[in-house]
């Protein structure tokens, strides 16, 4: 994995965290957690939660660690079901400036349907690290004018 | 939102303007010393837990146990759990959370995990503020998880009012419990994972480094807990522990003595880390940067490059 290294700059500016968490029944956390590790490498902090986690431990998580993004791999298809729950308990929690971002075996066909809810994006299978830490650090600066 | 009304709204229990906070402090954000000066003389009150020990010691699942513990005599727990950062990256992976998910939906446990970027004492720089700011808005037990140590990272003495020190079996001999650093810094000694072969040994060994302390009279004694926190076992005298040092603490001065020792060193810190900025500014990055250049390529050395850049 080619993910291009930021060098640590204290105080400069603050890393970007990064809530890495699967929810539902789906106890698969391999994606996951290469997902974590690349960000970390590319200089994010990741609050990492484990397996089996609730959309309401998610979003409680994502609030308590004041977290910029919250990335949710699901590989059960239930994720029609769990995206759009997550979504509306930000909205819920006013974490309306937290991007929520997803990955798994998710069909194309789905992805409109999760975007209106309210997921900003989805990376299918096939996607590699470089495009998430290349969304990542382009779309949360600018969702971070707080 | 302004800083009063998040402030106010964070005292009322408000977990999105808590977090908002902690992140402006931690980030030394332009707001942090206003958010200081307003919540630094409430803070105080707290019962300030330190727990740490050796990565994989059962620090963090500890804990998740002793907020269940404290959840069922206090009104509000808070938790500051510290991981390392990538030297390399400033990356980090907090992952202290993954054993804690029992309180994540309690709304009186409020966790934040931190990244130690690059600080080597086992905490954050901003640990402490961050522990003394949810100490102000009213959380009765901070409980604070430092990065997993070997044995000479001690900064959450300055941190905590008690410092938990967990071990596990199998370490190493009695020559490992009598060696100077952490173990020097533990107002309560938990053997972790007490049922596993081996536990009986680790606390003898403790013991032992104990009786050779030779305590002045009217010392603390730290006290030998065994627990084994994926059951519970031992938790509630883990508790008792951790009270009877804060009661000690209170009664004998010893508190107030560790108290200043902490401020002494945090002031002195901040002035010499406003000193470096100032001194950056009169003597010039560039000449700063030429001299360190020299000192590498020991044309100078150290002293005399300090000796150059502060005669003007």
């Amino acid at each position: 994995m080619a993910v291009e290294h930021e060098p640590a700059r204290a105080g400069l500016k603050r890393p970007i965290r990064v809530v890495v968490a699967k929810a539902g029944l789906d106890g698969h956390d391999r994606g996951a957690k290469v997902v974590a590790r690349a960000l970390r490498d590319a200089g994010m902090e990741v609050i990492y939660t484990g397996v089996h986690q609730t959309p309401e431990q998610v979003v409680a998580t994502a609030l308590q660690e004041d977290a910029d993004a919250i990335g949710v791999s699901l590989l059960s298809g239930a994720h029609n079901h769990l995206f759009p729950r997550i979504a509306a308990l930000m909205r819920e929690k006013g974490l309306g400036d937290v991007l929520l971002f997803g990955g798994g075996i998710i069909p194309e066909a789905d992805v409109p349907g999760l975007t209106a809810a309210g997921v900003a994006r989805i990376f299918p299978p096939g996607s590699s690290l470089d495009e998430i830490v290349t969304y990542l650090r382009a779309a949360v600066p600018a969702t971070r004018a707080r | 939102m302004t800083l009063e009304a998040r402030l106010a709204a964070a005292r009322a229990g408000d977990a999105r303007a808590t977090a908002r906070l902690l992140t402006i402090v931690e980030n030394d954000e332009p707001e942090a010393a206003a958010i200081l000066r307003a919540t630094y003389p409430q803070a105080g009150r707290a019962l300030v837990v330190g727990v740490t020990g050796p990565p994989g010691g059962g620090k963090s699942t500890l804990v998740s146990r002793l907020v269940t513990a404290y959840r069922t005599r206090q009104a509000r727990v808070a938790v500051v759990a510290v991981d390392p950062s990538s030297p390399f990256t400033g990356g980090a992976i907090l992952g202290d959370r993954i054993r804690m998910r029992d309180q994540f939906l309690d709304e009186g446990v409020f966790i934040r995990s931190m990244a130690s970027r690059g600080a080597s004492g086992g905490l954050a720089r901003a640990s402490g503020r961050v522990v003394g700011v949810l100490d102000a808005l009213g959380h009765e037990v901070v409980l604070v998880e430092t990065v997993g140590v070997g044995q000479e990272e001690v900064e959450v003495m300055r941190v905590a009012g008690t410092v938990c020190l967990v071990t596990v079996p199998g370490l190493g001999d009695d020559i490992q419990a009598i060696k100077a650093g952490v173990l020097e810094i533990a107002d309560v000694l938990v053997v972790n994972k007490a049922d596993k072969p081996g536990a009986d040994e680790a606390a003898r060994d403790l013991q032992m480094m104990l009786t050779l302390a030779r305590p002045r009279a009217g010392a603390w004694r730290p006290p030998i807990v065994r627990t084994t926190a994926t059951s519970g076992e031992g938790v509630a005298e883990l508790v008792e522990a951790v009270a009877a040092h804060a009661a000690w603490s209170a009664e004998s001065g010893d508190g107030l003595r560790r108290r200043r020792e902490a401020a002494r060193v945090e002031v002195e810190t901040l002035l010499r880390e406003a000193l470096l900025r100032r001194l950056e500014g009169r003597v010039g990055r560039e000449r700063l940067g030429d001299a360190v250049a020299r000192v590498a390529e020991r044309q100078i050395d150290p002293f005399a490059a300090v000796e150059e850049l502060l005669g003007g």
